[in-house]
This record gives structure tokens, sequence and C-alpha cells, in this order.
């Protein structure tokens, strides 16, 4: 489910298709996404899940997010 | 008494600094300025200082409404980069134009600035006291920036815009305000911090230039300036489908972007000069509100409702509907 959620917020962001977004797409090499739509990306993640992202650093794929909002929400 | 919006008028200086010019100055390149930012160039001042800069703003304002500077019964000058501490910058615009020994003050909100000079400036109006007031929001962003700093020297630029406000019967500008501040994200946005240095203090040497956590600014601005939109629109009975234009501070392209997709809105609603002007600060809403008033987007008296929104250091944001 969270994949999912993540992967909608990332096609709507970025306008892409769901197909190009899956686990192991880099966001700025396959998705050509910047500093920018990560931040916005981000803090639609933020708002979906109710959980705070202090920094974009080591996020550069999709697993990435999906693995730290997971964390984040097995803390909750 | 009402208060009506009765004209506008801006000036920026006349050097146009565009991103190859840049490049030569930093790491930085023109792809990566208008692709994350939208700005293409951006006018820097060859020494005139804001209260020129708002000088020249108020006269075009006057020539504009045919009103005479001595016919001005207040002034407000919104700036987070006065010419000095004192005199504040709007006692020095006064002297410019000529105007009579009247009430003028500074407001500093940084890029809000000219959204609560305005506030301000409609209940005066209001208070029945005054006639005429100028509102200038004014700017020489290129003295407090680090030309040495890519992620912010990119970004800014200088001029001064405004309006004057005039005490009617019937007719208000003026619907609905939301507006605010929050000291404790202060940090993320600061500049020229004045510490205290006298003979009880050893030398404590801090940054003056302005210094911005981007993030933390982009993450403020998408989710604060969208909800104080909707926030004025709705408190005042109207929906965002009849609001035929929004003035929002010039600070980024794609914050513009990102505040109408949360919204739900189009983009082309945001109307939008930064290509030309870059981030002016206070200044960035009265040069492009002039903008559009003078290139016949938008009419006065036409009853048309806007929306001016601003945000930026303090931290502040609000946002102003207007009817033409």
């Amino acid at each position: 489910m969270t994949f999912e959620k993540i992967q909608a917020i990332i096609v709507d962001q970025l306008d892409k298709e769901e197909e190009e977004v899956q686990l192991e797409t880099n966001f700025r090499e396959d998705l050509e996404a910047d500093s920018l739509d990560l931040f916005q990306i981000i803090n639609d993640i933020e708002d979906e899940f109710d959980i705070k992202i202090e920094s974009e650093e080591g996020l550069t794929t999709v697993q990435d997010i999906v693995t730290f909002v997971e964390v984040e929400l097995a803390k909750k | 008494m009402k208060a009506k919006i009765m004209g506008a008028g801006s000036y920026v200086p006349h050097k146009v600094v565009s991103n190859a010019m840049l490049e030569k100055m930093m790491d930085t390149n023109d792809e990566w300025i208008r692709t994350r930012t939208g700005i293409e160039t951006r006018h820097i001042s060859e020494g005139e200082n804001t209260s020129v800069l708002c000088g020249k703003a108020a006269m075009d304002i006057l020539e504009k409404t045919g009103i005479s500077a001595k016919e001005i019964d207040f002034i407000i000058v919104a700036t987070m980069t006065p010419d000095g501490l004192s005199p504040s910058t709007a006692c020095i615009v006064q002297d410019y134009i000529g105007a009579n020994p009247i009430m003028a003050f500074d407001v500093n909100a940084a890029c809000s600035g000219f959204i609560y000079a305005l506030s301000i400036a409609e209940k005066l109006i209001q208070s029945g006291t005054f006639q005429y007031g100028l509102v200038l929001g004014g700017e020489v962003m290129s003295k407090i920036i680090d030309w040495q700093d890519r992620s912010t020297a990119v970004l800014f630029g200088d001029g001064a815009g405004g309006v004057l406000l005039g005490a009617t019967e019937t007719e208000n500008s003026f619907i609905g305000e939301d507006i605010h501040s929050d000291g404790s994200r202060g940090e993320s946005l600061t500049a020229g911090s004045h510490l205290v240095t006298n003979f009880h203090t050893k030398e404590n040497l801090k940054n003056e230039y302005l210094q911005m956590d981007g993030r933390s600014i982009f993450d403020f601005a998408i989710r604060s300036v969208p909800e104080s939109i909707r926030t004025v629109v709705e408190s005042s009975n109207y929906t965002l489908e009849e609001i035929d234009c929004i003035v929002a501070h010039q600070a980024n392209y794609r914050i513009l972007k990102a505040i109408a997709k949360k919204l739900k809105i189009p983009v082309e609603t945001f109307a939008t000069n930064i290509a030309e002007y870059g981030n002016t600060s206070a200044a960035s809403i009265p040069i492009l509100l002039d903008e559009l008033l003078t290139n016949g987007d938008l009419v006065l008296g036409s009853k048309k409702k806007i929306v001016l929104t601003g945000f930026g250091g303090g931290l502040t944001w609000g946002s102003i509907l207007i009817q033409l």
C-alpha cells in the first residue's frame, strides 16, 4: 500500500506514467527530477502519511522513500 | 471611510543583469537558473539606494493618478533593505517627492512587506483622518546578497513599486485579508543581523548577508500560501473560481506552479514577471500590479476580484482580497 500511495504522488507531481515509477526508479537519473521536484514529492508524502521527513539526503530511489516511510510508520 | 486603490506605479534600476552575466561571476548556468526558478534577468542598482527607487516609484504613481505630492497624507515604505536604520526610508521619500511634513514610516515584513503595509494603510484610511496615502515596497536586495553564494545570488533583484490609496464614501477596494507571522521559524531566512556589540561584550561575528534554508522556505511557501489564499477567498464568501487573477510575491516560478497545483487551479491564474525581475522581495507585488494595470490586463473600476499574496522572512505571509 505504501508503495502504491507513493507511486501515485510521484506520478502526479512529475506527470509520469505508473510504469515509469517502480521501486528501483532513480529520481534524478530515471525521472529527471530536480531538488524542487523532490521537495514537492516529500511535502505530499509528509501530508499523506502524517510523518516528517527532515532531510532529503539518501533519498535517491523510490525504494529509499518507501523504506523511510515504512520505518516512520512502524514507530507510530 | 473606505479605502480605494487609485493607481499604481513602479521604478527599477536600468542595469539589467542576465543569467549569462552571472555565469561569469560564479559557478552557475543559465539553464539551471531558468529551470529551477524561471528567472532570466534581474535589474541591479548601480548606486541608487532604496529611497531613490521608492521615490521614483512614488513619482510614477503621482504622475499616473494626477495627484500632487502635497496632497499625500502619509507614506509607508515596506522594505528589508532600508537606506539605513535612521532616517527611515519613508522619511527620505517624503523629502524626495516634496510632500508636506506628513507621517512617514517603514514596515519590515521581508517579502510580505507590501501586504503588511497595504493592510496598515487601509486601516489608516478607514479611520477618516487621511485622504491619500502612498504605500510603497522597495528593495535593493543586491546590497545584502553574498555575490559568492550561488544558491542565493541568482534569485534576487532590485526595484520598487507601490499604490496610492484614497478615501471614498462608497467604493471599497478591500474585501478581506488573512495575515500571519511565525517567528519560531525565523532562522529559515535571515539577513543583516545586528548582535549586541558594546563595551560589555566580546566581538561575535555573524554573517550579515542573506541566508536561506531553501527547502524549509519552499516547504513553508507551498503549505502556507495556498492555505492563506483559500482562507481569504472563502472567509469573504467567494470561491477560487471567482478570482480573476492572483498577484503573488515573485519568489520562484516553481513555487507559483506548486501553489497552483495545491489549490487545483490553473497556474495561468497567477500573474508573473519573475523572468525579468527575479525576486525583488517587498517590491515584487506592486511592480507586477503596476505592470498588469499599465498593460491593461487588469483595469481599476472593473470590479474584478484579485488576490494579492506575499510570503517570506519572519516568517511572514498574508493575502488580501481586492476588488479592482
